[in-house]
């Protein structure tokens, strides 16, 4: 692994000595999620750097390379009956973990559990400048310095080509069960943030079609009781509706439409948008499959209203920004940030925001 | 600047009350938790808006004057310890809770709102706010944050980073930056996370919205004693392979448990050498179930005594102990210095046995809790101040105990931050790439280095002095962990 360490290395000192851009990529499995990159840039393929680096499931911690498959992670960790709890969206069966963490998405169990970037503990990263750095660690509890490794997870590589990644894990619960049941729009958002705010085992929850979907995660005793609070009907093949929900490859994703992802405070009533919504975390993230050109600013006008932000997350033809606008002190910091970690603006430029 | 033009320029915008610099108004600010760090400030600044705050970022930027931020001052690292030339920020004031929404589970308050007071304050709702640090009843929610307070149950519900949603952070020229949202994520770089824990060094949070999370319906204790600490320790590893994370999970060391024993006559097993509390918390049914697996794994560890807490009474006195060690120490010894390292599990022995060598070469005892779900070491050695040289040598053992917990593949600070007192000892921890990087990040945030200077980050001359050597990425942190 030191060769390849060593060719990273001489690839990003010489883009940096000629402030010649690079596209970092993986597995291409998230190619279409943020803003495109020009096709010249010269491309820095992670997958060769990869390999689990340490796993002690006693320890709740694992580290592994940058370029290893998120597959690989996901079955050695199902082996130990332990998971990645942010349950993360694959798009592909090539995701690397790399991949996972720099794009910083999760997928049904964040509201419950939390996001990529809870999880993570330590990277270590090359600068832009080649410097290979260690932040955080492999420990729990790590206040020693800035958090500079929770800073790379949904940094789209902008800040540094990811090497290693230690992530905490979690137990998997022994049992799951898939709850459905009938509700309108504003009916379900009230439910779902209702139900989180009593204790209950509810481990992910959504709303499409007039349906509420909820799944139930923990120890037999607990989902039984929960099962028997709740109500609803019990869905057979629980696990492969929300593994749909998760890669997208449910019925309401296949629209040729561009689909918007908006992240809002969870209670905020229906949104009056043009388009189809599927609704997920708790009321906290609503999908939007709407086609009409002339409603962008619409949507980040809402999303920002509903106290969140709206990303254009599948541009399906619609020429737009990928992220949601940043206002004048964020930019400035963002770009302060950035300019420390990659003064040459070599590591995926653009990818974010068209300012770096 | 002088101190009569400061205090001058303050007052045109604060009341009298709320501008101090008479020495003796001075003095309860010139120190934090670590009383073996003191300085007075130049002066105060009592604001109780934020309006105020910005003007007096605004002067301190304007005039070159370092700027410390100060929450209730309960931190056991210096990180509030003032600046000579400074005026020491003290959001004591601001402790108004904003709003509460009981149905999105959000709390919005001010930074001196006590970290308890939240949970008091969303209890009629069946919610609280999870991290619960010992000094909960004092600490405040901006320190929290500063310094990303963890507890004893963080284990399973996180410390402060994944506790928050929102900051109002003012950056030291005064300018308003809104970090994280109502939402569950925001656009661009997670801030967030950057500023939690970033001690007063980025920015002066003026406002957080936290998230509150249901009260469990039930919660059981369990009490094991173990006649060995290696056995203890892998009591700790068998619960968390059998798949079950404890709500809580907190070990004590024999001199520990004699000492808040004598204190507390909590019941508490003398002859052991390690006492494990382990906690179960939610749903009824599943604590039940929890419990007696609990119960079983300990036995099957090699526990000596074990006792499940029948009563919410008695979960609650089997704690008392845990809970009273800092008091124990206090009543044991005239003075204690409260150390916070973080290590992989399974060196836990290990660490622990050099603690006690080192116990012995310094002379001075050292008692060991121990958040032993995270990892989380809290030895405290006890030492007297009035003894000449006593503190110096318990400062010795301390970075000794530190630098133990960097070769065992773990940090210097789990919790508590590192301020002041482990300035030295991130020299060792980082090398001079990340140390550059971390001074980079504030150049990004304050270029002119005015927010609390001097802390959480040496700068690379001090490291060079000290001829510390950097452990690199823990290389042969296994293989080179002493052995005594």
């Amino acid at each position: 692994m030191q060769i390849i360490l060593d060719q990273f290395k001489a690839t990003v000192a010489k883009a940096y000595a000629q402030k010649t851009p690079l596209r970092i990529g993986g597995g291409g499995t998230k190619h279409f999620y943020g803003n495109a990159v020009p096709q010249t840039h010269v491309l820095l393929d992670t997958r060769p750097y990869h390999g689990i680096v340490a796993y002690e499931p006693t320890e709740l911690v694992i580290t592994a390379r940058a370029g290893t498959q998120l597959a690989d992670v996901q079955a050695l960790l199902d082996r130990h009956g332990q998971m990645l709890a942010f349950e993360p969206p694959f798009f592909g069966e090539s995701a690397t973990l790399g991949g996972c963490i720099a794009a910083g998405l999760s997928g049904p169990r964040r509201a419950a559990a939390g996001a990529v970037r809870d999880f993570v503990l330590g990277v270590r990263l090359l600068s832009g400048k080649a410097e290979d750095l260690s932040f955080g660690g492999q420990v729990m509890k790590n206040v020693a310095g800035y958090d500079v490794s929770r800073l790379m997870a949904g940094a789209m590589g902008t800040l540094g080509l990811l090497l290693e990644i230690s992530l905490k894990v979690l137990p998997k619960p022994p049992v799951e069960l898939t709850l459905r049941m009938a509700m309108d729009q504003a009916s379900a958002i009230e439910a779902m943030n209702r139900w989180a705010g009593r204790p209950l085992p509810i481990s992910a929850t959504c709303f499409t079609d007039g349906m509420l979907t909820i799944r139930l995660s923990g120890a037999e005793s607990a989902v039984e009781a929960a099962h028997a609070k709740l109500g609803g009907e019990e869905l057979d093949d629980g696990a492969a509706f929300w593994q749909s929900i998760r890669e997208q490859t449910h019925d309401f994703f296949q629209s040729p439409q561009p689909l918007w992802r908006l992240a809002v405070k969870s209670v905020y009533a229906p949104m009056s948008l043009p388009g189809n919504a599927l609704i997920e975390w708790q009321g906290g993230l609503r999908w939007l499959s709407c086609d009409d050109p002339e409603a962008v600013e619409r949507i980040r006008k809402s999303a920002k209203e509903a106290g969140g932000h709206a990303t254009l997350f599948r541009r399906n033809g619609l020429a737009a920004a990928a992220f949601h606008p940043l206002d004048d002190g964020m930019m400035r910091i963002h770009r302060a940030l950035k300019e420390k970690f990659d003064p040459a603006g070599i590591l995926n430029p653009g990818r974010l925001y068209p300012e770096f | 600047m002088s101190v009569h033009k400061l205090v001058n320029r303050l007052r045109a915008f604060l009341p009298v009350e709320a501008v101090l610099y008479e020495p003796e108004d001075l003095r309860p600010y010139e120190c934090d938790g670590l009383s073996a760090y003191r300085q007075m400030p130049l002066v105060v600044a009592l604001p109780r808006t934020e309006e105020q705050i910005v003007s007096i970022l605004k002067l301190c930027y304007e005039t070159q004057t370092p700027v410390v931020a100060r929450g209730a001052g309960t931190g056991l690292s210096g990180g509030a310890l003032p600046h000579a030339q400074g005026v020491l920020l003290s959001l004591g004031k601001m402790k108004q809770i904003i709003a509460i929404d009981p149905l999105a589970r959000t709390a919005r308050v001010q930074p001196g709102v006590r970290n308890l007071a939240i949970s008091e304050a969303a209890k009629p709702y069946g919610l609280y706010y999870a991290p619960d640090p010992s000094s909960q009843i004092a600490c405040s929610i901006g320190g929290n944050v500063a310094e990303n307070s963890g507890g004893v149950h963080c284990l399973k519900y996180g410390l402060t980073v994944h506790n928050i949603m929102k900051l109002r952070v003012l950056t030291i020229a005064g300018a308003l930056l809104e970090i994280g949202g109502e939402s569950l994520d925001s656009a661009g770089f997670d801030l967030l996370a950057l500023m939690t824990g970033s001690e007063g060094m980025l920015g002066i949070v003026t406002e957080v919205t936290v998230k509150l999370i249901p009260i469990p319906e039930k919660a059981q204790l369990v009490m094991a004693a173990f006649d060995d600490v290696q056995k203890a320790g892998n009591a700790v590893a068998n619960v968390i392979g059998a798949g079950i994370i404890p709500a809580g999970m907190e070990m004590m060391d024999k001199i520990t448990i004699h000492a808040v024993e004598e204190f507390l006559h909590a019941g508490y097993d003398l002859n052991a050498e390690a006492i494990l509390l382990c906690e179960s918390d939610g749903a009824a049914e599943e604590v039940a179930d929890e419990i007696a697996r609990i119960h079983a794994i300990m036995q099957q560890s090699g526990a000596i005594n074990i006792s499940t807490s029948q009563t919410e009474a008695e979960r609650l006195s089997f704690w008392a102990g845990r809970k009273a060690a800092f008091p124990a120490a206090g009543r044991v010894s005239p003075d204690y210095y409260c150390m916070d390292g973080t290590i992989p599990r399974k060196h836990l022995a290990d660490v622990l046995q050099g603690i006690e060598h080192l116990s012995r070469q310094y002379g001075l005892r050292c008692m060991n809790v121990f958040h032993a779900g995270d990892g989380n070491l809290h030895p405290l050695i006890l030492y007297d101040a009035n003894q000449p040289g006593e503190l110096e040598k318990t400062e010795e053992f301390g970075g000794k105990i530190l630098e133990m917990c960097i070769r065992a593949g773990g940090t210097i600070t789990g919790e508590h931050g590192v301020g002041m007192e482990k300035i030295n000892q991130m020299c060792t921890q980082f090398g001079t790439g990340e140390l550059e990087m971390f001074h980079a990040v504030k150049a990004a945030f304050d270029p002119q280095g005015l927010l609390n200077p001097g802390k959480a980050v040496p700068t690379l001359h001090r490291c060079a002095e000290l001829g510390a050597m950097h452990v690199h990425r823990g290389e042969e942190k296994f293989a080179d962990l002493p052995r005594f």
